[in-house]
């Protein structure tokens, strides 16, 4: 036939062709072994989550405040409604200062000391460990204004959020091309307007990513409220006193003996977990409508 | 030209396209194309822009299937062997169909290994064999000159017309039977260009050439025989002469005197 004279022609490719299918079999192979290992433990904390979690979770634990020990009854309210102030607060502090920020190093930083250093330091922010922002926080807020409070949380938030959104912010608008900006200089509009209307327009779904993502990234944080927040083993909205939290409370309730409180930890776990992922598929929903 | 028109009638045919109709997810791009493509001649392909024509040529070497929404259906015969089902592996099907894009895409590697790249993938050579096929590629593609010196330096380091060039021999030297041109002249200054229609010329005498252009002139200057698509369809087929003096089809006579298009 004549495949057969087809074949003939290319014979001499056959050879080496058929050694990198079988690399590229192995190749995935090993690849797929790898991802198996990744995912397997991800899986395995989840569904250990949500069992435990569900086991926890009852109508008491939105509608009252923590218990004390060795006790029946009790929720997480107060430390639900803690963790909402202050990871809200910190997200709406952080993210105009990370945006901006973001926006100068992408739009008028990219070259010149200040930008450097400004990138850099940020970087150093980014990769700090939440610990040490809790701790500075203890030192120059806490410490001096004698008392733990539910400001110095957001405020140590707050710090965890804006070199995320700097970084984000600076990484989307870098990916925007330059003849987008100069086709909005060439109908004569100025640096400002062309930023605000097209460059960042155009950024805007991922500017907004790396905000949930940085959200989801505090909701978690457990470190920086301990030296600042602290906790509160009762309801309060009052942000310049102690302040209850998810991340304190499921730490404490979790290393305790009480049974009842192990619950509620894990009660606490569940809930960060699901918002979390929430946020996460939010900010993918939000990222993928952009194309 | 009247001399290669003539030879062209006699020419056999390379690839035979059959009821082939195209989907972009459920928009349905190319309706029922049936065209046969001479060996060693040029086909053009011309049309107004989302007319279908490098849909059309995508198919040829398959480079549609890198995207899960585009499907092809029909049958696109080549040797006796339809490409759109073959058994044949992709990747060695492809060495026997290259494609040059519109923009130059030199590798972020040296000129040499430019061209070495799609050679090492099929042939095991030997330092002094590979060298020869670096210059055979390069001289077929007319860049040996500009080039013979600077081997080592980066492929980007060239004019985009020189690009071309070496996008035009790292083609060849896999040494294909088809080579798929998808607009290659359109970021190209008129120098360039015209260099890149020579080359054409040149290769034909080796290899079947189909080459997608925007150009009518362009068109008209390399190929021997014209198809023209309008909204998917193919308008008209024939010699090139033919399409541009003696069009059959109004459509076709608007769109090649500018009244339309």
């Amino acid at each position: 036939m004549s495949a057969v004279v087809n074949a003939g022609r290319s014979d001499y490719r056959l050879p080496m062709h058929r050694r990198r299918k079988v690399i590229n079999v192995i190749a995935l192979v090993l690849s797929l072994a790898a991802m198996t290992f990744g995912l397997v433990w991800l899986i395995w904390i989840l569904v250990e989550t949500f069992l435990l979690g569900v086991d926890g979770l009852r109508l008491a634990t939105f509608t009252q405040d923590t218990p004390p020990p060795n006790t029946d009854s009790g929720g997480l309210r107060n430390a639900i409604v803690g963790s909402l102030m202050m990871v809200s607060l910190a997200t709406l502090i952080g993210t105009p200062v990370g945006v901006l920020s973001g926006i100068y190093l992408a739009e008028y930083g990219q070259r010149g000391w200040f930008g450097e250093v400004t990138r850099f330091i940020n970087d150093i922010l980014l990769a700090a460990p939440s610990i040490v922002i809790g701790l500075f926080i203890y030192a120059v807020v806490v410490a001096p204004r004698g008392g733990f409070s539910g400001w110095s949380g957001v405020l140590a938030l707050a710090l965890i959020v804006v070199p995320v959104v700097v970084r984000t912010t600076e990484n989307m608008l870098a990916l925007i091309p330059n003849s987008l900006r100069e086709a909005a200089y060439a109908v004569g509009a100025s640096k400002y307007v062309m930023i605000k209307s097209v460059t960042l327009k155009a950024a805007i779904a991922g500017v907004i990513t790396g905000v949930l993502l940085a959200l989801a990234r505090i909701a978690g944080e457990t470190a920086p409220l301990l030296f600042t927040a602290l906790s509160n083993q009762f309801f309060s909205a009052d942000l310049s006193k102690p302040m209850a939290n998810l991340p304190v409370t499921i730490f404490k309730f979790a290393m305790s003996p009480f049974e009842n409180w192990q619950k509620l930890a894990w009660a606490g776990v569940f809930l960060i977990t699901l918002g979390v992922l929430v946020l996460n598929i939010l900010a993918r929903m939000l990222f993928h409508k952009k194309d | 030209m009247n001399s290669e028109t003539a030879a062209a009638t006699k020419a056999r045919t390379k690839m035979t396209v059959r009821d082939l109709n195209f989907y972009y997810g459920k928009f349905h791009a190319l309706k029922s194309i049936n065209l046969d493509i001479a060996e060693k001649q040029v086909t053009a392909f011309i049309g107004p822009s989302g007319c279908g024509k490098s849909t059309l040529l995508r198919t040829f070497n398959r480079m549609f299937e890198l995207y899960p929404d585009q499907r092809a259906q029909g049958a696109i015969e080549m040797d006796g062997d339809n490409l759109l089902t073959t058994k044949e592996d992709v990747a060695l099907l492809r060495a026997k169909i290259g494609m040059v894009f519109q923009k130059p895409t030199p590798f972020p590697m040296s000129i040499y290994d430019n061209i070495a790249f799609g050679v090492k993938l099929f042939e095991r050579l030997s330092r002094s064999e590979m060298d020869d096929r670096v210059e055979w590629a390069l001289r077929k593609a007319a860049l040996w000159n500009e080039a013979k010196d600077k081997l080592g330096q980066n492929g980007t380091s060239l004019s985009g017309g020189q690009q071309q060039r070496l996008c035009i021999a790292r083609g060849i030297a896999v040494k294909p039977e088809v080579i798929l041109f998808d607009e290659p002249c359109s970021a190209l200054d008129p120098i360039s260009t015209a260099k890149i229609e020579e080359l054409i010329e040149e290769l034909k005498a080796d290899y079947t050439v189909a080459i997608v252009t925007h150009n009518m002139q362009q068109a008209a200057r390399v190929s021997d025989y014209t198809a023209y698509m309008y909204l998917g369809e193919l308008i008209e087929f024939g010699e090139t002469d033919q399409i541009f003096i003696k069009p059959k089809r109004k459509e076709t006579e608007d769109y090649i005197t500018g009244r339309f298009g």
